[in-house]
Parts: C-alpha cells; structure tokens; sequence
C-alpha cells in the first residue's frame, strides 16, 4: 500500500496534488466533473481586499508548451468570498489554501484578518508574485527585503499558517526564500509564472491587451524545479511545488527536488480531469521507482 | 460534458480557409445549439474552442472552422480515421423558442446556426437565415439551410455573391423586420445586430479553460460586472453585455 498522506503546517492532505491558484477559481466548475475531496487541497482563486475587474481582454495566448495569462486577479474581494464561496467549499474532505493578494502590506493584512475567522481555510498562500498587477504581487516579491517585512505583518496578522508563493522573475530565489523564512513563514510556494509577452505579427503589437502576461505549463517545468532543488537546500520549511506538471512523473520530479507537495495548474486548462488523473496514477508511479510513501520521496535527490 | 477521443470520419475544405469535420463522438448526444467543445490539437498545449455545426446522429457531430493560425492549420491537416481528444458540450447555446426567427451569421459565425436553424424547423417554425461573407470564396451553408427549408439571404461585402453590403443593408433591403433574431460573427457585426434588433447573439473568445475557472474570457457588462463567454455564454441576450 503506497502511502499519499502529507501533513504540512495547517495541511493534513490525503494526497499531495492541489489545483494552482487561479486555475480553479473555487471548484465549482470542476465539482460538475469530480468530487472535490478526492484532491488533497485546493488553493483558491486570490481574494483581494476589494472587488476587481481583473484587465481587459485578450487575457490568454498560447505559448510553445505553455501559455501566457494576464487575468489581473479578476475576484469578488474577501467579504464575497468568505459570504458566497468558502461556505459551499465546506462540504468538501480537502483541504483549502486561501490565496491572498493585495495592492499594499495593509491590504494583506485586511485580507488575512477577514479570512482569519473561517474554518474552512487552512493556511494562507501569500501571493507576492503576481506579475499581472501594477502594485504589490511581484512589486514586493522581487526584493527580500520587502518581502521579508510582508511576510512579517501577514504572520503577525494571521492565525494560520502562511506559505509565501514566490516570484521566479528575480535573479536570486534562494534570497528571497530565506529572507521569507527568517521573517517566519511557515512554507514557500514555487513557483509563481514568468513575467512573458507575444507580438502579433500582423499588428506589431502585443497580443495581450496588458503587454506581458504570466508564463505557465510545461515549458517553466525545468526552471520550477530548479528553483524548489535550490531553495530546499537552502531553508528549513516545507515547500509546495509548481509550475508546468502534468503527469505522476512530473510530481515526483518536483517531490525529489525538494517538494513536499505540489500545485497542478495549467493542466487543469487541458486536461480538466488532470489532478484526478495524476492521483491515479501516482502511487503506481512511485511503486516503480522503489517508494512507498510520498514522503519518502521528498527531497530523495538532495540525500544522496 | 464529457472528455475523451474521438474519430474524424472526414476533414473538408468548404470554402476559402474553411473546413468541416465530421467526428464520431457521444458528445453529440448532449449538444444544443449554439453550445461548443474544446479541441486538443496535437503538438498544441491549449485547446481549440470550436461551436458544434450539426449534430447528425447521436454518435456524430460536425464542427466548422476557420484556419486563423498554426493550431487551426495543423487541424486542418488530420485525416479520417485520426483520433482527436473532444470535451464537451460547453456553454449555454441558442434558445430554441416557439416562434419565427431571423439568423444572422457572419463568416465563420455561421455554423452554429445551421443546428439552431434545424432545431426551429422541426417546431415547424419559419426560419429566415442572413449570411454575410467578405465575398464568394469564403461563402459557405447557403444549400444547407436551404434543404432546412430556410429562407436565405447571402450578403457579401465586395457584391460577388448574393446582395453587396454587410447583412444589417440585406435584411433592410429585403423589408424584413425580425421580431428576435439569433446572431453570430464578428463583433462589429454583432455590434450593429443588438443596435437594431432584439435577441441573442454568439461571441467568440480566446478561452483557456472552456469551462468558467480561469477569468480568461470574460466580457463587460452594462452595469461594470462581468460574464464569462465560455461558460455565462457564449450566447448572450442583445445588451447583456458591453461589445
């Protein structure tokens, strides 16, 4: 019997698979397709202090093995997501990572105090890495020291554990990493997109309405886990992979690199029964290759 | 909705940049009109969403589309017997009321009409199609609805076929005033359909999900709100949403 069972601060997850932030809004479109709690957990769409639009469209370009987005954090701000979404999410046996995003250090903080009181969320996913705003998200993700001092004011606003997802558009992760550890994050998230952009050749302008966008799928697999590889030899606190996976394979990959556990998230565009699929056929996976737990295979590449 | 592969039976050139596939596909068995599936194109990482052109029998559909680039022409490319992973039916579709109804297709707009159109017939409904084309090469359906028994209408914009002007100048030429009309096409075209009548129209987006989780196809509403194409539409009542 191949044991999936995980336990990470504020996260007791039956398996190791979590749909991505943004790539599953709140579940409700994949529960018409699966039940829910078959997932270990699920990251759910940023919840913002306000209500925001998100940017004009084109939003989404394909990519050679990805593709480029710039939803801009397009949600219904916390009040409606702690009123309309975390209460239907309750009838769910998975764990819930509330994505949190913000404009300012006090919009953070406001977040995590109005999610503070739900027992549906876990944890937080500090969400200091998304290219797609003008302020905040990567603004303060790109340098340790603010990055640092947000993480601060989270932790001392929040009664959950935080995770803090990271930018890889810095030159540097494995400093970012520690100067969220040290500030006491309770985990990292990595990756969060690249920052990318296309140009329509017949306009000479970009496709995307917002220029550049967030490069995901397949092609930042290699350079996800690089940077989990990097930052597990490095800090001290369980990191959640992402970026790019599609099959068993690809998990355990991320889970040898360093992973504790991992986020699904293009895949889910793709194939909408991607997470159930790579549960499936993880334990198989890792039977062939000599585990018999998850666990086991955590950083399995860094023992040697 | 349902996920798998499904057979290409036939792959054909109809009109200038245009094909039409039929596929084996239990889909078909759920598709109403106007609803859409996503296409895995091999060697392409997001899905094609293509409206559904006919359901022929409940193992069969047709789709319509149009080569706009690299993933559409490696489309057009299979061949019967290739296998294509389909998820679907997706969206909301057309109402099939009981009355008459005026279609107004534009370009590759058309397809998801001929399904409404069929639907309307078997009511036994007078269905009166307008299709509107850039000219006679990129025309396609007129024979199609006409053996629906629909009237047809065909505009083109240079006069090579049918009446010379968009479809808004035909239906005013032909002294039709459509009660509700369905529409699908370009947005300009779109656009003039809901200034002057009532009724639905079709938009088409750059979708990544197909099924209203990732916010990449949404459009404005009147009041600043927003709808998702692919799951809130992609049909939309005329003035639900900003064009």
């Amino acid at each position: 019997m191949i044991d999936l069972h995980v336990e990470l601060p504020g996260l007791s997850l039956k398996n190791p698979i979590i749909p991505a932030s943004g790539c599953f809004g709140f579940g409700r479109e994949y529960a018409e397709l699966y039940d829910l709690s078959r997932l270990g957990g699920i990251a759910i769409k940023s919840a913002t202090p306000e209500k925001r639009f998100g940017n004009p469209v084109p939003r989404i370009a394909e990519t050679p093995m990805g593709m480029l987005n710039a939803i801009g954090l397009q949600n219904h701000g916390v009040d409606y997501i702690i009123e309309h979404e975390l209460p239907w999410l309750a009838q769910f046996d998975t764990e819930i990572l509330a994505n949190v995003a913000a404009s300012t250090e006090e919009g953070y903080v406001e977040v995590i105090r109005k999610l503070n009181s739900s027992p549906v969320v876990k944890a937080y996913e500090l969400n200091i890495s998304c290219p797609n705003v003008k302020h905040g998200g990567a603004a303060l993700g790109t340098d340790p020291v603010l990055a640092a001092h947000v993480t601060k004011m989270a932790k001392e606003a929040a009664e959950k554990p935080v995770y803090v997802k990271l930018s890889p558009n810095v030159t540097n992760i494995v400093e970012i990493a520690k100067a969220v550890e040290a500030a006491g994050a309770d985990g990292l998230i990595l990756i969060n997109t690249l920052l990318g952009m296309r140009l329509d050749l017949r306009t000479a302008k970009p496709v995307l309405a917002n220029n550049t966008g967030g490069l995901s799928g397949p092609a930042i697999k290699p350079i996800a886990v690089r940077m989990v590889w990097q930052c597990a030899q490095a800090v001290n606190i369980p990191i959640i992979g992402v970026g790019g996976i599609r099959t068993a394979e690809d998990v355990l990959e991320f889970l040898y690199a360093g992973a504790s556990a991992v986020e699904v998230g293009a895949q889910n565009f793709v194939d909408p029964y991607a997470c159930i699929h790579i549960i499936e056929a993880l334990p198989a996976v890792l039977e062939k290759y000599g585990l018999s737990s998850v666990r086991e295979a955590t950083g399995r590449s860094l023992k040697q | 909705m349902k996920n798998g592969p499904a057979e290409i039976l036939s792959n054909e050139r109809i009109a200038e940049d245009t094909y039409e596939m039929i596929l084996r596909t239990g889909i078909a068995r759920e598709v109403r009109c106007g609803q859409f599936v996503q296409v895995q194109v091999p060697g392409y990482f997001l899905r094609r969403p293509i409206s559904v052109h006919r359901v022929l029998d409940e193992n069969t559909l047709s789709l319509i589309y149009k080569v706009v680039g690299d993933g559409t022409r490696t489309l057009s490319q299979t061949a019967a017997e290739d296998f294509l992973d389909l998820f679907g039916p997706l969206g909301n579709g057309f109402p099939v009321l009981d009355e008459d109804i005026v279609l107004i297709g534009g370009g590759v707009g058309v397809p998801p009409l001929v399904e409404t159109a069929a639907q309307y017939r078997r009511l036994g409904r007078q269905v009166t199609a307008v299709l509107g084309f850039n000219n006679s090469s990129a025309a396609f359906g007129e024979e199609e609805f006409r053996s629906l028994g629909c009237d047809v209408i065909v505009a083109t914009m240079d006069g090579s076929l049918g009446y010379k002007g968009t479809v808004i100048d035909a239906i005013q030429a032909a002294g039709l005033v459509p009660a509700t009309v369905l529409a699908c096409g370009p947005v300009p075209m779109l656009r003039a359909v809901a200034e002057n009548y009532r009724g639905y129209i079709s938009l088409e987006a750059r979708m990544a999900c197909g099924i209203g989780a990732c916010m990449g196809c949404v459009v404005k509403t009147p009041d600043g709100g927003s709808l998702r194409v692919c799951k809130d539409g992609p049909v939309f009542r005329t003035g639900e949403v900003q064009l």
